[in-house]
């Protein structure tokens, strides 16, 4: 149960010729790719479209043309993506463990309750699996959510800057529990904090400009979880704000 | 002070009451008195009872059969689209027409009985559920239904799953205003044509300047709607149990 899902071994690419929201063209000619059991991570302004790029990942924009996500492998994407978002989404009227079975229930499929509790287990909530969310703290909720996440079992994982809305312990605390626990899968992070995308990702894009530029990777030294006091994390934290800076003033620009 | 609130506010408006028959010196016909109305009460509870089940019968039909064509125009334009083009203008004109105004032709179709009545409530009825529930479905969480999509859900599994529970306190609104209007049908329908009921008999008594009894049919009446309501409103609570007002109380 610990291993991770068998066929995992593929990467994954969006290729966008164009994509436009009304007058505004967000990507133009772009190709970004998630190479297999790698943690990518997405920085950048908000509203740059980091967002969108995850989305069209997930398949959740509809009616696109010109963009093509594809496998190494030559299946689909569909079905082996899981998705975890800034909001835990937990349904208020589900226990915790039911929500955590919620992907099985939606596909008509036997819960399978033992697993459930296995995972909740494993992210320290075996005590809240009969609760409703609305009894838990954000990072248990959070914590909830990243067992939903794991219980999909799949290949590759989308998260939408998970853990924004916590607090600078719990975060990191988090941080540490989805590296261990999402180790050796294919990972999409978007977030707009430099130490989280330091500390976890394997490699490191900046955002930048209108339509989206994507500057080179940084690839920080080390296995994920990096420790707060190491010298890379820190120096690679100016040299991603001054990247940062410099794609804010672009996008003002 | 639960119980005693309602009690005190109760005693009040009696207190209120009899205050005004003592300063206006209005004659019994016209405004009786708490006492007059408390002795129709006792003396006429055979008759009083017998015609307020009727009225409870017909407003509780009413309020499943309004609710059951209720929810189901509201999944159902809630899962078709093409639906909604369709079955909004039924529910519009539903609510254009005033019910009085449908009052005779109902009595006319279905009979001085029961079924008359019943559709009444159930129109009234259908309006408020219908608006509230179908609101509900449409504003899901889209975090819930992009969650829902990775999750490889059918619509189906999307609306069970999903969308349904998360309408559910928008559809409780509905039925709480729809309880509370219920009666408003019930009792139309039989003071235009019937031959029982709670609106029947204060016609009947008020032709026969039996004011005090008009009045001991309000009052049930007045029990009944304020029973209703409380006690759908207690089986709500029961169903929306996630929400923070209820887990509280």
């Amino acid at each position: 149960m610990n291993s991770t899902p068998e066929n995992n071994t593929f990467s994954v690419s969006v290729k966008a010729d164009r994509l436009a929201f009304g007058d505004t063209v967000l990507f133009e000619h772009i190709e970004f790719d998630l190479p297999a059991s790698e943690w990518t991570c997405l920085l950048g302004p908000s509203g740059v479209g980091k967002t969108t790029l995850l989305r069209l990942f997930a398949g959740l924009v509809p009616d696109v043309e010109n963009v093509e996500v594809k496998c190494s492998d030559g299946r689909e994407l569909k079905s082996r993506a899981a998705y975890m978002a800034q909001q835990d989404l937990l349904m208020p009227w589900l226990s915790v463990v039911d929500n955590v079975m919620l992907g099985e229930r939606l596909r008509s499929e036997q819960p399978d309750k033992a697993r459930a509790l296995d995972l909740l287990a494993r992210v320290g909530l075996t005590e809240n699996a009969n609760n409703l969310p609305a009894k838990l703290s954000g990072g248990m909720r959070q914590r909830a959510a990243l067992a939903r996440t794991l219980m999909e079992d799949r290949p590759v994982v989308l998260m939408d800057e998970p853990f924004s809305a916590l607090d600078a312990i719990t975060r990191i605390r988090l941080q540490d529990m989805a590296a261990e626990l999402l180790k050796d899968r294919t990972v999409l992070l978007v977030t707009h904090d430099p130490l989280e995308a330091l500390r976890l990702g394997d490699r490191i894009h900046v955002m930048s400009g209108r339509p989206v530029k994507l500057d080179e990777p940084l690839t920080p030294p080390g296995t994920a979880p990096r420790d707060l006091h190491d010298p890379a994390v820190l120096e690679g934290q100016a040299d991603l704000l001054e990247r940062l800076a410099a794609a804010d003033q672009d996008k003002a620009a | 002070m639960k119980i005693l609130r309602p009690l005190i506010i109760f005693a009040a408006l009696i207190a209120f009451w009899q205050i005004i028959v003592v300063v206006t010196g209005a004659p019994h016909y016209i405004l009786p008195s708490p006492g007059r109305v408390l002795n129709a009460l006792g003396s006429r509870s055979d008759v009083l009872l017998s015609h307020g089940w009727i009225t409870l019968s017909e407003i509780i039909l009413g309020l499943i059969l309004g609710t059951i064509l209720g929810s189901i125009s509201a999944l159902t334009m809630g899962y078709f689209k093409p639906a909604r083009r369709w079955l909004m203008p039924v529910m519009v004109v539903s609510q254009a027409i005033p019910v009085f105004a449908l009052a005779p032709i109902l009595v006319l179709w279905l009979g001085y009985g029961m079924v008359s009545k019943v559709a009444m409530a159930t129109l009234i009825i259908y309006f408020p559920v219908t608006a509230a529930f179908f609101d509900g479905l449409r504003r899901t969480e889209p975090g819930h239904l992009d969650l829902a999509q990775t999750m490889n859900a059918s619509r189906w599994a999307t609306l069970r799953h999903i969308r349904v529970p998360a309408a559910l306190p928008s559809f409780a609104s509905g039925l709480r205003v729809a309880t509370a209007v219920a009666p408003i049908g019930a009792i139309v329908g039989e003071w235009v044509g019937s031959s029982e009921g709670l609106g029947f008999l204060m016609l009947h008594a008020n032709g026969r300047m039996q004011i005090d009894v008009m009045f001991a049919a309000l009052f049930v009446l007045a029990i009944i709607a304020v029973t209703l309501y409380y006690a759908v409103d207690a089986g709500l609570k029961r169903l929306l149990f996630w929400l923070p007002d209820t887990q509280t109380s």
